[in-house]
C-alpha cells in the first residue's frame, strides 16, 4: 500500500521520460494523472487508518543492503498520516496549475516534480533510517533544479544558496545516522528508538539531526535562504517549498529529535523555544517591511513555522499536537497564498506590490478567495490556523508562560503584515494603468485553490477528526520519551 | 430538535450569507435586501419565543435551562475539550433580544440607505455575517467559543468599516480597527491560556465553579485572569488607551456605524465582564482599574466630543463615553446598571447614528457633486424644516443621550452614577462631569444641524428620507421614549430577570437628589450648548467659539492628541525596527555571514570554479557526488569497525 503510494508519482515520472519532448499535452495528462493516482491511493490508505492505534501501519519491511543491516521499511502512524495526505494532495493539485508558469523544459519540469513527490512521500514514512536519508536527499534535488532552471532573475544565486545550505545541515545528519546505525547495529527507527537510552541526552547526536532539520523549517537565524529560493522558484516550486518541504525539517524534529533523544531535547528545549519564538516575531517584522509579494510570504513563513517548533519543543501533548495541525493549516494557508500571488504574477509580470492596488474591484472572486487565505494565515477563528495556534499555545503555554506571552504577540504582528499586504494589493485606488487589463481568475484556478480553502473551513470548525487520528501516536511517542502527557 | 431550535438565530443568518454571497449578484436590490432583514426577523423572533419559554421556567433553573451541547467538540486535544457548546440564560437572553431586534431595524433601514450601491448584495451578505458571529459571542458557553465570536465581529467590523474599499483611507480605516482590536484580543487569549491552566476547563460553568472551590489558593490567577480579559475589553469596547480605532472607524456606511460601532459590537467587552462577573468580583484589584479606566474614558471621550464638527464623529465620541459609563459600572460591580445603560444606549444610539444617517442621505442625494463635506456640521444648518421626522426622532435620541427625563438615558444613566456616588467618589465625579459634557455637545449638535438657516446648497436642497428609513426610526424613537421602564427605580424589572446570571440584586426608590442633579446638568449643559452655538455659525467658514480656549480647544479638537503620539512612537517605531531588521539585521547581518562564509568556501575551491566555469549545475553535482562519496567511505569504514 504505501510503497504504491510512494512510487505512483515516480512510475509518472519514467512514462514522463520516455515521452517525445514535442509531447507537452499528454506529459501533462501523465503528471497529472500520477500524481492523482497517489491521491486516491493515499485515500484508501486514510480510510483503513485506525485511529485508535499508536503504533505504524501499513508497515512494509524487506531487507535492502542485509551486509550493512540496512533494511527497506515503511509505515505510517498518527504522526505522518496527516502530513502523507498533504503532500498527495498538494502535488496534483501544483502539478495542474503548472501551465501557466512552466512554458519551456516541460518534461524535465514534470519528472523533477513527480520525482520530488516520491521522495518527500519517502521521508515522512520511511522507517529506516538509511532510506530516509535517501529520500531526503532526492527531495532537495529536484527543488534545487526547478529553482535553478524555470526560476525568476536571480535563481542561479537563490538554487546555489539553497543547494548548500541544506546539504550543510544533511551532511552533518548523514555522519550521525551513519554513526548510530553503526554502532546500534541497526538502522531500523523502532528499533533504534527503543533503545534510546544509549543516546538519550547525546546532545551532538541531537544537533546534528536538529541542524539538519531547523535549517529546513526553517528556524531563526536559519532561514536566510528561504525568502530567496522561494521569491526567486516558479509559482508551483514556491508552492511545494512552502507546503511540503519545509515540513520535512519539522517532521524530522519530531520523529527523530523528540523520540531518539528525549534527554537532550529536554536539555536543549528551552534554546529551542527562545529561538522559535524570536523567529514568530522577528519573520513577522521582516515581512512587514518587504516590497514583493512573494518575500512577504517567504518571511511570513519564518514566523508561521515558528509558532510549529514552539509547539514541538513544548513536550506535551497539546504542543506536539498544535504543531502537527499547524503543519497542515500552513501547507494550506500558505500554500494557497503563493498560488493566489502566482495568478497575479502571470498575468502581470511583477511582484512589487506597490504596483498593484485596487485588484479587488476588479477581480471580485479572486479577491474574496485571496481574503480567506490571508485570514487563515492571520488566525482568525473559524478558520484552521487559530485551531492550530490555539492549542500550540496552550500547550507552550505550560511549558513556559513568558515567551508564550511573547509568541501570542505574533498574533497582532502577522494582522499588521498579512493585512497590509492585502490592502497594498486588493485594496484602494489602482496604482498601474497596466492594471486595468486585468480579469477575474478562470473556474480552472479557482478550482484549483478550493480544496485548500474548504479544508481552512473543515479545520476551523471540525478539527476532531485530524486530532483523533494523531492523539495516540503523539501520546505513545512522549510516553516512551518520558514527557509530560498533558 | 430542541437544539436545532436554539442555535437557529445563528443559523438564518448564516443562510442569509450563503444565498447573498452566492446568488446575490444575479437577484435584485430588494430581494436581497429583504432576504437578509427578514432572516434577521427570523432570527428575533426566535430569540423572543425562546426569551419567554426562559421567563416561564422556574427561576432557579434559569441558568441551565438553556444550556446547549451540540455533542461534537470544536476542539478536543490532549487534555484540551472545547464543545459546541451555547447558553441562553437571562443574560445571553437578552443581548439576543438587542442583537436581532436592532439588527432587524439597521438592516430595514439599510435597503434604503444602501440603494443603487454597486456591492449591494456583498454589503448584507457582512451585516448577516455580523448578527451571526454577534450572536456566537453572545450565546457561547466558554470563553474559547466566545472569543470565536469576538473575533469573527472584529472581522465583519474590518469588512464593513472598509466597505468602500477603493478609497485608501476607508481601508485604513479598517486595518487600524483590526490591529487594535488583535492587541486587545492577545490579551483576550492569553487571559485563556491561564484559566486553562488554572482551572482545567474554559466552559463558564466550570470556570466560576473552580473560582468558588479554590478561593484564595486560585485569587492571584484570577486576579491576572480578570486583568488580560479587561485589557481585552478596552481593545473591543474602545477603552482608553485602546479606543484610537472607534472614530476612524465611522470611515464605514452609517448603518454599520450604528448595528456595530454603537448598538452591540461595541458593547461585548461590558457583557463579557458581566458573563464573568464570578471572577471580577474575585478579583477587587482589577475591579479597581476597570472602574477608573471606564470613568476616564467617559470623560476624555466626552471632552473630544465637545469639538467635533462631524456629525458622525461626535457620535463615535460620545458612544466611547457612554461605553466608558458602562464600563465604569461593571468596574463597581452594578452589572445590572451596566447592562441596562448597554440596552438603553443601543436604542437611543442606534437611533442617533440612523438619524445621523438620515440626513447624511439627505444632505448627499439632492446635490449634483459634494463641494463640501456632507458631514460637517458646518455644512448643515435649519434642517428642522427639510427633515421634520428625521429632527423630531434625533432630538429624542439626542435627549435621551443628554439625561432628559424621563427618556431611557436618564434612568440608565442615573442608576449608574448613583451607585459611583455610593462606592466611588472619584469615579462619580468623573461621570458627573462627563455628563455636563454629554449635554453640552448634545446642544451643540442639535442647533448645528437642525436650527437656524441651511448654510450649503446641500443644506437647501434637503429632502427626508424615504420611508423604508423612517420607519426604523420611528420605532428605535418609540423604544427610546418607553426603554426607561425596563428596569425603573423601585421596580427593577431588568435587574431581577438578569440577576440569577450577574449576581445579587436590589432595586432602590428614585434618589430625588441624585435624579435632580442629574436633570439639572442635562438641561443645563443642553441650554449652554444652545446659547454658545446659536449663532455661532452664520456660514460655514467661521470658527468655533470654543476655540478661544485655546490650548483646552486643541487638545479637545485633537483628542488629547493620543493618534497622533501613536503615530509617532509607536507607528513610526514599527517602521523604523522593521525596516532595520529586514535591511541591516536580515540582509546585512545574517544573510552577509552567509553569503561571506560562501565566497571564502569559493575562494578555497577556486580551482574547482575554473575547472568548471562556474556552472551551477555542475557545482551542485560535485556536491551531490561528494555526499554519495561520504555515505561510500562511512559505510565502509563504520563496517570495517565493526
Amino acid at each position: 500500500m504505501l510503497s504504491t503510494i510512494t512510487f505512483l508519482p515516480l512510475i509518472g515520472a519514467l512514462i514522463v521520460a520516455v515521452l517525445p519532448r514535442s509531447a507537452g499535452r499528454a506529459i501533462r495528462i501523465v503528471a497529472v494523472l500520477a500524481s492523482l493516482a497517489a491521491f486516491v491511493a493515499s485515500l484508501s490508505a486514510l480510510a483503513g487508518f485506525d485511529m485508535a492505534q499508536a503504533g505504524y501501519q501499513f508497515v512494509e519491511s524487506q531487507q535492502w543492503i542485509p551486509q550493512y543491516n540496512i533494511g527497506y521499511k515503511l509505515g505510517v502512524d498518527g504522526i505522518s498520516i496527516w502530513l502523507m495526505m498533504l503532500t498527495t494532495l498538494m502535488f496534483p493539485i501544483v502539478i495542474a496549475v503548472s501551465p501557466g508558469a512552466i512554458r519551456e523544459r516541460e518534461k524535465e519540469y514534470y519528472a523533477l516534480m513527480l520525482l520530488m513527490e516520491t521522495a518527500t512521500l519517502g521521508v515522512f514514512l520511511a522507517l529506516d533510517m538509511f532510506l530516509f536519508y535517501v529520500f531526503w536527499e532526492f527531495a532537495l534535488v529536484p527543488m534545487y533544479f526547478i529553482i535553478g532552471v524555470w526560476g525568476g532573475e536571480r535563481r542561479v544565486y537563490a538554487s546555489v544558496k539553497f543547494f548548500i545550505y541544506t546539504m550543510a545541515g544533511s551532511a552533518l545528519m548523514l555522519v550521525a545516522i551513519l554513526f548510530m546505525g553503526v554502532s546500534g547495529g541497526t538502522f531500523d527507527l523502532e528499533r533504534l528508538a527503543a533503545q534510546n537510552s544509549l543516546w538519550s541526552a547525546n546532545t551532538l547526536l541531537f544537533l546534528a539531526f536538529a541542524i539538519a532539520f531547523v535549517i529546513k523549517v526553517p528556524l531563526f537565524p536559519f532561514h536566510s535562504w528561504l525568502p530567496d529560493a522561494h521569491t526567486e522558484a516558479p509559482t508551483p516550486g514556491s508552492v511545494i517549498l512552502a507546503a511540503v518541504l519545509l515540513k520535512m525539517g519539522a517532521y524530522g524534529l519530531i520523529r527523530f529529535n523528540l523520540s531518539l533523544f528525549p534527554e537532550a531535547s529536554r536539555q536543549l528545549a528551552p534554546l529551542m523555544i527562545a529561538l522559535a519564538v524570536i523567529g514568530i516575531l522577528y519573520g513577522a517584522i521582516v515581512a512587514f517591511a518587504q516590497s514583493d509579494a512573494k518575500r512577504l510570504i517567504a518571511y511570513s513563513s519564518v514566523s508561521h513555522m515558528g509558532y510549529i517548533v514552539l509547539g514541538i519543543f513544548s513536550l506535551n501533548q497539546l504542543g506536539v499536537q498544535g504543531a502537527l495541525l499547524q503543519m497542515i493549516n500552513h501547507g494550506l494557508s500558505t500554500g494557497g497564498l503563493f498560488m493566489v500571488v502566482g495568478y497575479l504574477y502571470e498575468r502581470r509580470h511583477t511582484r512589487e506590490m506597490a504596483r498593484f492596488g485596487g485588484v479587488w474591484a476588479k477581480m471580485p472572486l479572486y479577491g474574496a478567495l485571496a481574503l480567506i487565505l490571508v485570514l487563515s494565515s492571520v488566525g482568525l477563528p473559524a478558520l484552521n490556523g487559530f485551531v492550530g495556534e490555539f492549542v500550540i499555545l496552550q500547550g507552550a503555554f505550560q511549558a513556559n508562560q513568558l515567551w508564550t506571552a511573547f509568541a501570542a504577540l505574533g498574533m497582532v504582528l502577522s494582522a499588521v503584515y498579512l493585512l497590509t499586504f492585502y490592502q497594498k494589493i486588493f485594496l484602494g485606488e489602482s496604482r498601474d494603468p497596466a492594471n486595468e487589463k486585468l480579469t477575474d481568475i478562470t473556474w480552472r484556478e479557482a478550482l484549483a485553490v478550493a480544496p485548500l480553502i474548504v479544508l481552512c473551513f473543515v479545520i476551523g470548525l471540525y478539527s476532531l477528526p485530524f486530532f483523533s487520528a494523531m492523539s495516540a501516536s503523539v501520546n505513545s511517542l512522549l510516553g516512551a520519551a518520558g514527557m509530560v502527557m498533558r | 430538535m430542541n437544539q436545532l431550535l436554539f442555535i437557529s438565530p445563528i443559523l438564518f443568518p448564516l443562510l442569509g450569507v450563503l444565498v447573498n454571497a452566492t446568488l446575490g449578484k444575479h437577484m435584485s436590490e430588494k430581494a436581497v435586501g429583504w432576504l437578509a432583514s427578514l432572516l434577521v426577523v427570523a432570527s428575533f423572533a426566535v430569540s423572543l419565543t425562546l426569551f419567554a419559554q426562559l421567563g416561564g421556567a422556574p427561576e432557579a433553573e434559569r441558568l441551565t435551562w438553556g444550556a446547549i451541547n451540540l455533542g461534537i467538540p470544536w476542539i478536543q486535544a490532549g487534555a484540551l475539550t472545547v464543545p459546541f457548546g451555547f447558553l441562553i440564560d437571562p443574560l445571553s437572553a437578552t443581548m439576543m433580544l438587542v442583537v436581532t431586534g436592532v439588527g432587524a431595524l439597521i438592516h430595514i433601514y439599510s435597503i434604503g440607505y444602501m440603494h443603487s450601491d454597486p456591492r449591494y448584495a456583498r454589503f448584507f451578505v457582512y451585516l448577516n455575517l455580523f448578527v451571526a458571529s454577534m450572536l456566537v459571542l453572545v450565546m457561547a458557553d466558554s470563553f474559547l467559543l466566545m472569543f470565536v465570536g469576538w473575533e469573527l465581529v472584529g472581522l465583519c467590523s474590518y469588512l464593513l468599516i472598509g466597505f468602500w474599499f477603493t478609497n485608501i483611507k476607508n481601508a485604513e480605516a479598517g486595518r487600524k480597527a483590526f490591529v487594535v482590536n488583535r492587541i486587545g484580543d492577545v490579551a483576550f487569549i492569553l487571559g485563556i491560556l491561564l484559566t486553562f491552566v488554572t482551572f482545567g476547563a474554559l466552559t463558564f460553568a466550570e470556570v466560576f465553579a473552580g473560582v468558588a472551590r479554590g478561593g484564595e489558593s486560585v485569587q492571584a490567577a484570577v486576579a491576572a485572569i480578570t486583568l488580560l480579559l479587561f485589557i481585552g475589553a478596552t481593545g473591543k469596547s474602545a477603552q482608553i488607551p485602546l479606543h484610537v480605532w472607534l472614530p476612524d472607524a465611522m470611515a464605514g456606511p452609517t448603518p454599520v456605524s450604528a448595528l456595530i460601532h454603537a448598538a452591540t459590537m461595541v458593547t461585548a467587552g461590558i457583557y463579557m465582564m458581566a458573563r464573568a462577573h464570578v471572577m471580577f468580583e474575585a478579583a477587587p484589584s482589577t475591579q479597581a482599574i476597570v472602574a477608573i479606566v471606564g470613568a476616564l474614558t467617559a470623560l476624555v471621550a466626552g471632552y473630544t466630543a465637545l469639538t467635533q464638527f462631524d456629525i458622525k464623529r461626535v457620535l463615535a465620541y460620545s458612544t466611547i463615553s457612554q461605553l466608558g459609563f458602562m464600563v465604569a459600572a461593571a468596574g463597581l460591580g452594578a452589572y445590572v446598571a451596566a447592562m441596562f445603560h448597554l440596552v438603553t444606549h443601543a436604542f437611543f444610539k442606534a437611533l442617533l447614528f440612523l438619524a445621523a444617517g438620515s440626513v447624511i442621505h439627505a444632505m448627499q442625494h439632492h446635490g449634483h457633486h459634494h463641494p463640501a463635506d456632507p458631514q460637517d456640521m458646518r455644512n448643515m444648518g435649519g434642517l428642522r424644516a427639510k427633515l421634520p421626522l428625521t429632527f423630531v426622532v434625533f432630538l429624542i435620541g439626542g435627549l435621551a443621550l443628554a439625561g432628559v427625563p424621563p427618556l431611557a438615558g436618564f434612568f440608565s444613566k442615573d442608576e449608574i452614577v448613583l451607585d459611583a456616588l455610593k462606592h466611588n467618589l472619584p469615579v462619580f465625579v468623573l461621570l458627573t462631569v462627563s455628563a455636563i459634557f454629554t449635554a453640552f455637545y448634545v446642544g451643540r449638535q442639535l442647533v448645528m444641524v437642525f436650527f437656524g438657516q441651511p448654510r450649503t446648497d446641500m443644506a437647501r436642497n434637503a429632502h427626508e428620507s424615504p420611508a423604508i428609513m423612517t420607519a426604523p426610526l420611528v420605532a428605535l424613537a418609540a423604544l427610546t421614549v418607553l426603554g426607561g421602564a425596563l428596569n425603573l427605580p423601585g421596580v427593577g424589572t431588568l435587574g431581577y430577570w438578569l440577576s440569577p446570571a450577574v449576581g445579587e440584586f436590589k432595586t432602590h426608590p428614585l434618589d430625588v437628589g441624585v435624579a435632580g442633579l442629574f436633570t439639572l446638568i442635562a438641561l443645563g449643559g443642553l441650554a449652554a450648548g444652545w446659547l454658545v452655538y446659536r449663532n455661532a455659525f452664520t456660514t460655514p467658514d467661521l470658527t468655533d467659539p470654543l476655540s478661544r480656549l485655546g490650548p483646552l480647544y486643541a487638545l479637545s479638537k485633537n483628542a488629547w492628541y493620543l493618534d497622533a503620539l501613536y503615530q509617532a512612537v509607536v507607528v513610526r517605531g514599527f517602521y523604523t525596527l522593521s525596516s532595520f531588521l529586514a535591511s541591516v539585521l536580515d540582509l546585512g547581518g545574517i544573510d552577509g555571514i552567509v553569503n561571506g562564509m560562501g565566497r571564502l568556501a569559493r575562494g578555497a575551491a577556486g580551482w574547482l570554479r575554473r575547472a568548471q566555469a562556474g556552472f551551477v549545475r555542475a557545482y551542485g553535482l560535485m556536491m551531490l557526488i561528494g555526499v554519495v562519496a561520504l555515505v561510500t567511505y562511512f559505510l565502509i569504514a563504520g563496517a570495517n569497525a565493526r
